[in-house]
């Protein structure tokens, strides 16, 4: 009950001010060009922060971009392996055939050219992109922390927490007795916890590091839905591997449903075998919906300075003051949403566990 | 549209560095977190058993000690009843004893009474029948001075005497 309440609030609040910046943002592409020679295209600026990209863009200083290169790491059916740095590749140069796409649907992929003038994606592009190195740099901090953590844990057995230690027990105490129990059981928790403390802590610290403005944080890792998705695939991959045979049983022959549901044309056991797969497809999509959003609210409200600063500068510092506003509330709403989502994702996780794990004589 | 298009490079980087680390924190991390967590927790419950096991033996100790006072009042209620019964039995037995003593005194007292007084009348007898005797030898010495008839009444009357006495 209270799961859903809290998740109802901020899933209305966010598609709430998702639709007030989806306003805006067309009220100001509609305004914005055609005034002047530089125009400001805030779509572009959006997508570009929320999207992922082959180098980290930190910022632009006379004209000129700054930006950290990353390894490009891509697999050419002609060419073979390439490994070179993104700074290659900088404002549409060309390296061993490989350019970065300015315009239209690809933009900013890397694409191949081929001899014949044609051009197309690489056969595999394994590139350390920015988001890659965003979930690097969260890794390593979840390692240092936890690694950390087990090491004052190992040295001060027996004694009051401290600190860090003190902190983090909180949360992981929240995550095994208001999620995991509940959810699993007490006699199966144990054997999940790993799981749901890891993607929980891994969901978070990539939630809020996408909310720090600058490098090392702003990338918007749990928004891709790529990252979401293989996070939704290792809960898929665990629900189903450590099914109990009842849940099995369940599925082919639904109890309480009546018989007509099920024989001849068997409703129920189709209905139940989609759902396997729609749960952790709703993880995916609510992640990647309300991590991106988030993103793109703020963003807009940023673009919206520059947007009237083009048109007359002091017109820019009026909208500041107002877009800064609310880029703080909404910053202080994601940092919520930021919490909220990682728990949901970890909550929704258990439940599903739960419910593979079920007994016989459970019900 | 671009946003909602997984892209392969980045899933497999994600797949790849998500087990990594989901394996290492399984393995170094995780469970000595959670047995760390698990031991204090079985600490403080075993500590607040313990209190409340620590508390419940005082309260035992106090009932003991209130019976064990209770035992010793008792005690000495009864030592003082048992006391005061055998001061009154002793009493009793001495009253008794004293006035079986008094009672065997008195018969005593009377049995030489009647003895004194049986030979104090006794004597008297003899000393009036002496007299008597005295009295009439001197009377008869007078009138019946060889007088054998009279000497034999003297007799008879003095043998009536004996007879009465």
């Amino acid at each position: 009950m209270h799961r859903s309440s809290s998740y109802g609030l901020s899933g209305a609040s966010i598609r709430l001010l998702l639709t007030a910046g989806l306003c805006m943002l067309a009220a100001v592409m509609y305004a914005a060009p055609g005034e002047k020679e530089e125009s400001f295209d805030v779509g572009q600026f959006v997508f570009e922060h929320i999207q992922d990209a082959h180098s980290w863009h930190i910022c632009k200083i006379g004209g000129k971009d700054i930006a950290i290169p990353l390894p490009v790491l891509v697999y050419s059916k002609q060419t073979g392996w390439h490994a070179f740095m993104s700074s290659r590749l900088r404002e549409g140069a060309e390296w061993k055939g490989f350019f970065i796409e300015e315009e239209g649907d690809e933009a900013g992929k890397l694409l191949e050219r081929l001899p014949d003038g044609s051009t197309h994606r690489p056969g595999l592009d394994l590139s350390i992109t920015k988001n890659v190195c965003a979930i690097f740099i969260s890794i390593a901090l979840l390692l240092a922390i936890f690694l950390s953590m087990a090491r004052v844990c190992a040295g001060r057995r027996g004694k009051a927490p401290k600190g860090l230690q003190n902190m983090m027990e909180t949360v992981i105490l929240f995550i095994r007795d208001e999620v995991a129990i509940p959810s699993i059981g007490k006699e199966k928790y144990e054997a999940y916890m790993p799981y749901l403390l890891t993607i929980f802590f891994f969901i978070l610290v990539n939630n809020l590091m996408g909310l720090l403005p600058i490098f090392p944080g702003g990338a918007n890792v749990t928004g891709n839905i790529a990252v979401t998705l293989s996070l939704a695939l290792f809960t898929f991959l665990m629900t189903n591997i450590k099914s109990t045979k009842t849940y099995w049983k369940d599925i082919v022959n639904t109890p309480g449903a009546p018989v007509w549901l099920k024989l001849p044309i068997p409703i129920m056991p189709v209905v139940e075998i989609i759902g396997i797969f729609t749960k952790p497809f709703v993880l995916m999509v609510r992640l990647f919906a309300n991590i991106t959003a988030g993103h793109m609210v703020i963003m807009t409200f940023f673009s919206l300075i520059f947007v009237f600063g083009i048109i007359r500068a002091w017109l820019g510092f009026a909208v500041a003051s107002v877009s800064i506003a609310f880029t703080i509330f909404m910053t202080f709403l994601e940092l919520l949403v930021a919490f909220i989502q990682a728990y949901v994702f970890t909550a929704l996780s258990a439940v599903y566990f739960g419910m593979s794990a079920i007994e016989e004589e459970t019900h | 549209m671009d946003l909602v298009t997984p892209d392969l490079g980045l899933l497999f980087w994600m797949l790849v560095s998500f087990s990594v680390v989901f394996f290492i924190l399984k393995k170094f991390a995780w469970p000595v977190i959670l047995r760390s967590l698990k031991e204090r927790e079985e600490s403080i419950d075993q500590a607040l058993h313990e209190a409340e096991k620590a508390r419940e033996e005082v309260a035992n100790l106090q009932s003991d000690s209130q019976r064990v006072l209770q035992e010793v009042q008792q005690q000495r209620d009864d030592m003082l009843k048992e006391t005061r019964r055998i001061k009154e039995s002793l009493l009793e037995e001495a009253r008794q004893q004293a006035a079986e003593e008094r009672r065997k005194m008195l018969a005593e007292t009377a049995d030489l009474i009647a003895n004194e007084k049986a030979a104090a009348s006794d004597e008297l007898k003899r000393e009036m029948a002496a007299h008597a005797v005295a009295i009439a030898r001197m009377l008869l010495k007078k009138e019946l001075t060889g007088d054998q008839a009279q000497q034999t009444l003297i007799d008879t009357y003095l043998k009536d005497l004996d007879l009465q006495s």
